[in-house]
């Protein structure tokens, strides 16, 4: 690292592998429960399982975002971080935070809002400690000597999902209503800005790792973008079609939603051209894996995958089943898991100056964690297959077709136990870095001399 | 070839103008389209005590309603046409959580008149014109 202030970025980056690994418990609480075994019913019911499991994904995603923001963006505006105490002051009220959530939801304290569970008074704690990040952040590019546009676009993006959690935050008598906007938070973020703040690490990631000249990789980036914002906010629709809306929106959310996997493709093909133009010299191995992955599992998961449900004449009958929650595992893994991931595995070895780039726990990580995510897609699609053919085409009762589908939940478990293998050899490969430290700080940029610009 | 400022160009433009059709067609939609669809004439005190229930219980946590929420347990749009106030109300407080195939519900507490309200709730989305969902299951409709 350049700045003694980047390491802030650890705290972050720890709490995100803590929160990371509660996640997966809740996944396991809930794939059993699916099978029959629902021993924990009394203590956590599925509802309190499910808010956790779902936002605990959320919480870690922002948490490493956030980190890779004091990683990145010091290093992009050659300057400093504005105040490291306020960052960690940050940092502490935003754990805190989600700590008070989560018991909040054993104890029954919710906002039954999917995925917008965190209850109104802590919203407000949220919007607060998401202002104290932003004005740090914004500080920093603002006494920087440097302003890149890959910074700008990771700034944009970060603020722009600050703004987007307010519709979230209003209450509405009708339903429809209240659904309407609670697709603004939730649709317009995975699937609008999420993706700026994604290609923004992306594009930094590539920069850094395959030596590529900044300004072919930036071009591109403006691209992508631009992609994602052209159907993903006419694309909102595909979550309107049956909520009681007007019907146009099957027409609008139909082709603009189709068009989404467009932004996915680029990422994908963005990372892979950049890769191969590159000098492939950089010796972190690792982060670039995750890199690659994050571009190429995003393009399945969110892309094909998405694609595969999202007309409307499909979608009414894959509405609500098993078949979402195929896509939404795979659509997260590859966006968003991957590229927290990577950006950790880069930026941890300049944070520690412990040079674990290319071990074999690292790699054998990389592989089950990905192996087990694609089986558990796999079990979700057969599960949701069979739900939609038993279930809305033959017109079973909802309950006997669940009863049905124990086998696959059973290959779920397996696949869901090789991913968490994988994801417990991740972080311990983290431990293993142990803390930051000052010694890890050079002036030059990281391995300048291998590259090519 | 496309130049870094065409590129920026391309990504705030396109940005702005899919924006503004967005928020027009908002408008539209709560305006004109809401209102009939959802019949909000109807939300009366007892649905919004329903849907405020629906909410702070996080239901959705389980259930779907309009095909949104957990995949645990049965969607709940057309629950009331399906099987009536009193049995709504009997699965709510049911001693030990309702259990009829197996999965078992949480136990409620609920008052007479919040029971009232959540059946007051269904009925309300019951009525919703969701454009034909959920489908008419089509094997069943061939045997009849
Ligand atoms: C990284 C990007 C994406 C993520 C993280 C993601 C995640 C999700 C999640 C979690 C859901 C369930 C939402 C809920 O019911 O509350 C969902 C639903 C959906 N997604 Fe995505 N998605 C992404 C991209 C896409 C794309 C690009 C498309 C279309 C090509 C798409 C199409 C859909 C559709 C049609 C649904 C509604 C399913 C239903 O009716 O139940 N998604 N997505
Ligand atoms: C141990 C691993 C995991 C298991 C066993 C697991 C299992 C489950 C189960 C059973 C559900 C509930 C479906 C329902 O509503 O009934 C669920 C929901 C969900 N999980 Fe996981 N999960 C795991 C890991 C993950 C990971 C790594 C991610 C993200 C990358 C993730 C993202 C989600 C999302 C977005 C939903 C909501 C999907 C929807 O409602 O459409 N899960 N998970
Ligand atoms: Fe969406």
């Amino acid at each position: 690292m350049k700045f003694k202030s980047q390491k802030v970025a650890y705290y972050f980056f720890a709490l995100s592998m803590i929160l990371l690994l509660l996640q997966l418990t809740y996944g396991f609480i809930m794939a059993f429960a699916h099978m029959g075994f629902d021993g924990l019913h009394s203590i956590i019911p599925f509802n309190a399982a499910t808010a956790t499991h779902k936002n605990l994904l959320v919480v870690w995603l922002i948490s490493g975002f956030m980190g890779a923001a004091y990683f990145i963006i010091p290093d992009e505006s050659d300057n400093e971080l504005y105040s490291v105490p306020l960052a960690l002051i940050q940092f502490w009220s935003f754990a805190i935070v989600g700590v008070i959530a989560v018991a909040g939801f054993h104890m029954g304290w919710f906002e039954g809002r999917k995925f917008l569970e965190i209850p109104r008074p802590l919203d407000y704690l949220v919007a607060i400690n998401v202002i104290l990040f932003l004005a740090n952040i914004v500080m920093t590019i603002y006494k920087g000597k440097r302003h890149t546009t890959t910074a700008m676009v990771l700034t944009a993006g970060l603020i722009f999902v600050a703004v987007l959690y307010l519709p979230g935050m209003v209450w509405f008598d009708n339903h429809t209503v209240d659904s309407f906007f609670r697709w603004w938070v939730v649709h317009l973020w995975v699937e609008g800005v999420w993706e700026l703040v994604m290609g923004g690490i992306l594009a930094y990631l590539l920069i850094k790792l395959t030596g590529v000249d900044r300004e072919v990789i930036e071009k591109w980036l403006y691209v992508i973008v631009g992609l994602t914002f052209l159907s993903g906010i006419l694309g909102t629709g595909h979550h309107y079609y049956y909520t009681g809306v007007p019907k146009y929106w099957l027409i609008i959310g139909g082709i603009f939603s189709s068009l989404e996997p467009l932004a996915f493709l680029g990422m994908t093909l963005f990372a892979v051209t950049m890769y191969k133009k590159g000098n492939k010299k950089h010796p972190n191995k690792l982060a670039i894996y995750w890199t690659l992955n994050s571009a190429i599992v995003s393009f399945l998961g969110a892309g094909l995958l998405g694609l595969a449900h999202t007309l409307p004449g499909v979608n009414l009958y894959t509405h609500g089943t098993l078949v979402t929650a195929m896509h939404g595992h795979l659509a997260f893994w590859g966006a968003y898991a991957s590229i927290v991931l990577a950006v950790m595995s880069y930026a941890m070895p300049l944070l520690t100056g412990r040079k674990i780039y290319d071990n074999s726990i690292g790699h054998l990580a990389f592989w089950l964690a990905n192996v087990g995510i694609l089986g558990m897609t796999a079990a979700f699609a057969a599960a949701g297959v069979a739900q939609v053919y038993l279930q809305r085409i033959a017109g079973m009762d909802f309950m006997v077709v669940q009863n049905e589908l124990h086998p696959h939940f059973f290959v779920l478990i397996l696949a869901a136990t090789v991913l968490s293998v994988g994801v417990i050899l991740y972080v311990v490969n983290f431990y293993k870095f142990g803390l930051p430290n000052d010694e890890a700080i050079v002036k030059e940029e990281e391995f300048k001399a291998l590259q090519t610009n | 070839m496309l130049s870094k400022s065409q590129a920026k160009l391309f990504f705030l433009g396109g940005t702005v103008f899919f924006l503004i059709i967005f928020l027009a067609l908002t408008v539209d939609t709560l305006v004109n389209g809401v209102p009939k669809h959802t019949h909000s004439d109807q939300i009366t005190d007892q649905v919004k005590l329903g849907r405020r229930l629906w909410d702070a219980n996080n239901c959705m946590g389980c259930h779907t309603i309009m095909g949104e929420g957990a995949y645990y347990a049965p969607d709940l749009t057309k629950v009331y046409e399906r099987r009536g106030p009193k049995y709504i109300k009997t699965v709510l407080n049911f001693p030990g959580g309702w259990q009829l195939h197996g999965r078992r519900m949480v136990q409620y507490n609920f008052t007479e008149q919040e029971k009232d309200g959540i059946v007051a709730f269904f009925k309300w989305v019951g009525n919703v014109d969701l454009n034909g969902f959920p489908p008419k299951p089509s094997l069943q409709s061939e045997q009849k």
